[in-house]
C-alpha cells in the first residue's frame, strides 16, 4: 500500500517536472533557436548570467521573469470571467493528458510491481480524445471574450476545425485499435516488442493520417488558421498578455510533448528498442543482480521513449519552419475530402486483412 | 470519500443545470450546459462506467456542444434577449406536468429505498470497453444497428437542405 503510494506519487512528480520543468521552458528556446538556424540567422543568444549564455538557453529564464511582470490587460468590453477563464481550460487538458501515456513497461522492484504510467486506464487513448475536445473550449471561449473581431474569427475557424480534425483523428487510430485490440496504451506498448510489430510497419498510412491530425489539432503551421498572423494578428489570444498569453504557448508546447508520446506509444514501439526484446535486455544487465537489472533495463527503457519523443518533437519542428500556410478552405477540404476518406479506407483494408489472417 | 466526490459532482451538476436555465445570455447558458455534462462523466465514472464518461466528455461535451457555441458565435447572438415562441400557457403547463412527474419519482424512489437492492460489487469487468462493446453488438445489437440507420439518415437529411440552399442561392 504504501509502496503503491510512492511509486504513484514518483511518477506523478517526474512525469510533470520532466514536462513542466524541462519541455515547456526549453521547447520555447528550441524553437526560436531552430526558426533561425533554418533562415539562416543566429537567433537568440544575449541573454547572460555573469557573461555565461549557454547558447542562449537562459532566455527561457528571462522569458519567465518578463512575463511575470508584465500588466496583466483585459479588453474593454470583453467577458472578465470567460476572459480569466480560457487559458485555463486550455493549460489544463494539455498538461493532463500525459498521465495516460505509458513512458516505460512493468518491471520487478524489490518485489514490487512497478508500471510505468500514471494512470493505467481501460479506456486509454479515448481519455486523450476526451480531453483534447474539451481543450477546443479554451481557444473557442478566448476568441468569444476578448470582444474583438480578430479574436472571434480566430476562435470561430478554431472551433470548426479542431472539430474537424477531431473527427478524422478519432477515425485514423481504428486502424491501430483493430490490430492491437487494446484501447490501454501500456497493453499497445507491450505488443510492440518485436521491431516489425511496430505501428508504423503494421498501419503506414494510419501514422501518415494521425500525425496530420494531430499537428492540425495542435493548430501549428501548416495549419494555424486560427491564429494566422498575416491576417488575424494573432486570432483567438490576441487581445492576451503576460501570464495568461504564455499559457497558450505553454498548452501549445506541451500538446507538443504529449502528441510525440502518443504516436511513440502507437506507432514506433513505446519504450522498446528495436531488435532488442525485454528477456534480452534483462539478461544484457544479469551482472547487477535482479533488482539492478531491472533498475538498468526501466533506465534504459525510460531513455529510449523520451528520445523518441524529441526525435519527434524535432519533427514537428522542422515541419512548422519548413511549410507555407495552407488557406482556410483548404485545410477544411483536406481534413473532409482527403484525410477523412482515406482513413475510413484506412479502416476498411485493415479490418479485410486481420479478417483473412 | 467516494460520498465526498459523489456531492461534489451532484452539486456541480445541480448548479451548473440551474445556472443553464436561468441564464439568459447563450455563451453563458452553453457553457453551463458543459459544466454540467463534465459533472456527469464524472458521475458516471464514480459508478465504475468508464467507457460511458469518456464518451460523454468526447460526444456530448466535446463536440456537440462545440457545434452549439460555434453557432452562438457565428450569429453572434449575445446581449439579445429571446422571447419563447408559442403558446407561453401551454409550455408552462407542460413544464409543470414534468416537474411533478420528477417529484412523484423521487418521492416513491425515497419510499422504495429500503427494499431495493443494496449497492454491491459489480466485478471488474463492468463498464469495460471489452464489456460494454460486446454487449452492443450480442444483446442489443438491433437497436444499436436501428440507431445508427437513424442517425445515417439525420446525416443525409442534413446535406440535403444545405445542398438545396446552396443550389437556390446559385440560381439567383
Amino acid at each position: 500500500m504504501v509502496a503503491d503510494l510512492i511509486e504513484s506519487i514518483a511518477k506523478i512528480v517526474f512525469v510533470f517536472s520532466v514536462n513542466l520543468g524541462f519541455f515547456a521552458p526549453v521547447l520555447g528556446w528550441v524553437e526560436r533557436k531552430q526558426s533561425a538556424v533554418m533562415q539562416d540567422r543566429i537567433g537568440a543568444n544575449r541573454a547572460d548570467i555573469f557573461g555565461f549564455t549557454a547558447i542562449g538557453l537562459f532566455h527561457s529564464l528571462a522569458d519567465a521573469l518578463k512575463v511575470l511582470t508584465k500588466e496583466d490587460f483585459i479588453p474593454t468590453g470583453a467577458n472578465r470571467f470567460f476572459h480569466t477563464l480560457a487559458p485555463f481550460i486550455c493549460l489544463v487538458p494539455a498538461i493532463s493528458t500525459f498521465v495516460v501515456i505509458p513512458f516505460g513497461g512493468r518491471y520487478e522492484l524489490f518485489g514490487h510491481q512497478v508500471n510505468l504510467v500514471i494512470a493505467d486506464l481501460d479506456v486509454g487513448i479515448l481519455f486523450v480524445f476526451a480531453l483534447a475536445s474539451l481543450a477546443t473550449y479554451g481557444v473557442v471561449l478566448a476568441g468569444w471574450s476578448s470582444r474583438s473581431n480578430w479574436s472571434l474569427l480566430g476562435g470561430l475557424r478554431a472551433s470548426a476545425q479542431m472539430l474537424s480534425y477531431e473527427v478524422a483523428m478519432g477515425l485514423t487510430i481504428i486502424g491501430v485499435l483493430i490490430v492491437y485490440g487494446s484501447l490501454r496504451l501500456t497493453e499497445i506498448g507491450a505488443l510492440q516488442e518485436n521491431f516489425f510489430h511496430w505501428g508504423i510497419f503494421l498501419q503506414p498510412l494510419g501514422f501518415v493520417l494521425f500525425l496530420t491530425c494531430a499537428i492540425a489539432e495542435n493548430k501549428r503551421v501548416p495549419f494555424d488558421m486560427p491564429e494566422a498572423e498575416s491576417e488575424l494578428v494573432a486570432g483567438y489570444f490576441t487581445e492576451y498578455s503576460g501570464l495568461k498569453f504564455v499559457m497558450f504557448w505553454m498548452a501549445e508546447f506541451l500538446e507538443i510533448v504529449t502528441i510525440s508520446g502518443i504516436v511513440t506509444s502507437l506507432f514506433f514501439g513505446a519504450w522498446h528498442l528495436p531488435f532488442v526484446s525485454d528477456q534480452e535486455l534483462l539478461s544484457l544487465f544479469q551482472f547487477a543482480g535482479p533488482n539492478g537489472a531491472a533498475l538498468l533495463a526501466m533506465l534504459v527503457n525510460v531513455a529510449t521513449f523520451f528520445a523518441k519523443v524529441i526525435f519527434f518533437i524535432w519533427l514537428q519542428m522542422t515541419i512548422r519552419w519548413t511549410l507555407p500556410r495552407f488557406r482556410y478552405d483548404q485545410v477544411m477540404r483536406l481534413c473532409w475530402k482527403m484525410l477523412l476518406p482515406l482513413s475510413l479506407i484506412n479502416i476498411l483494408i485493415t479490418g479485410l486483412v486481420v479478417l483473412v489472417l | 470519500m467516494q460520498l465526498l466526490i459523489f456531492s461534489a459532482f451532484g452539486v456541480g451538476a445541480v448548479v451548473s443545470a440551474l445556472l443553464m436555465v436561468t441564464n439568459k445570455r447563450p455563451v453563458r447558458a452553453a457553457m453551463s450546459l458543459i459544466a454540467t455534462m463534465s459533472f456527469l462523466a464524472g458521475l458516471y465514472a464514480l459508478l465504475d462506467a468508464h467507457l460511458i464518461a469518456v464518451l460523454q466528455l468526447i460526444v456530448y461535451a466535446g463536440a456537440i456542444m462545440v457545434l452549439f457555441l460555434f453557432v452562438i458565435m457565428l450569429l453572434n447572438l449575445e446581449e439579445k434577449e429571446g422571447k419563447l415562441g408559442g403558446n407561453v400557457i401551454l409550455l408552462q403547463a407542460f413544464g409543470m406536468v414534468v416537474v411533478g412527474l420528477l417529484l412523484v419519482t423521487m418521492v416513491s424512489l425515497f419510499q422504495a429505498n429500503g427494499s431495493l437492492a443494496a449497492p454491491g460489487d459489480v466485478g471488474a469487468e463492468f463498464g469495460t470497453t471489452k464489456a460494454v462493446g460486446k454487449m452492443l453488438f450480442t444483446e442489443y445489437l438491433l437497436p444499436f444497428e436501428i440507431a445508427s440507420v437513424l442517425l445515417l439518415a439525420a446525416i443525409v437529411g442534413a446535406v440535403i437542405l444545405a445542398k438545396r440552399r446552396i443550389d437556390d442561392s446559385e440560381r439567383n
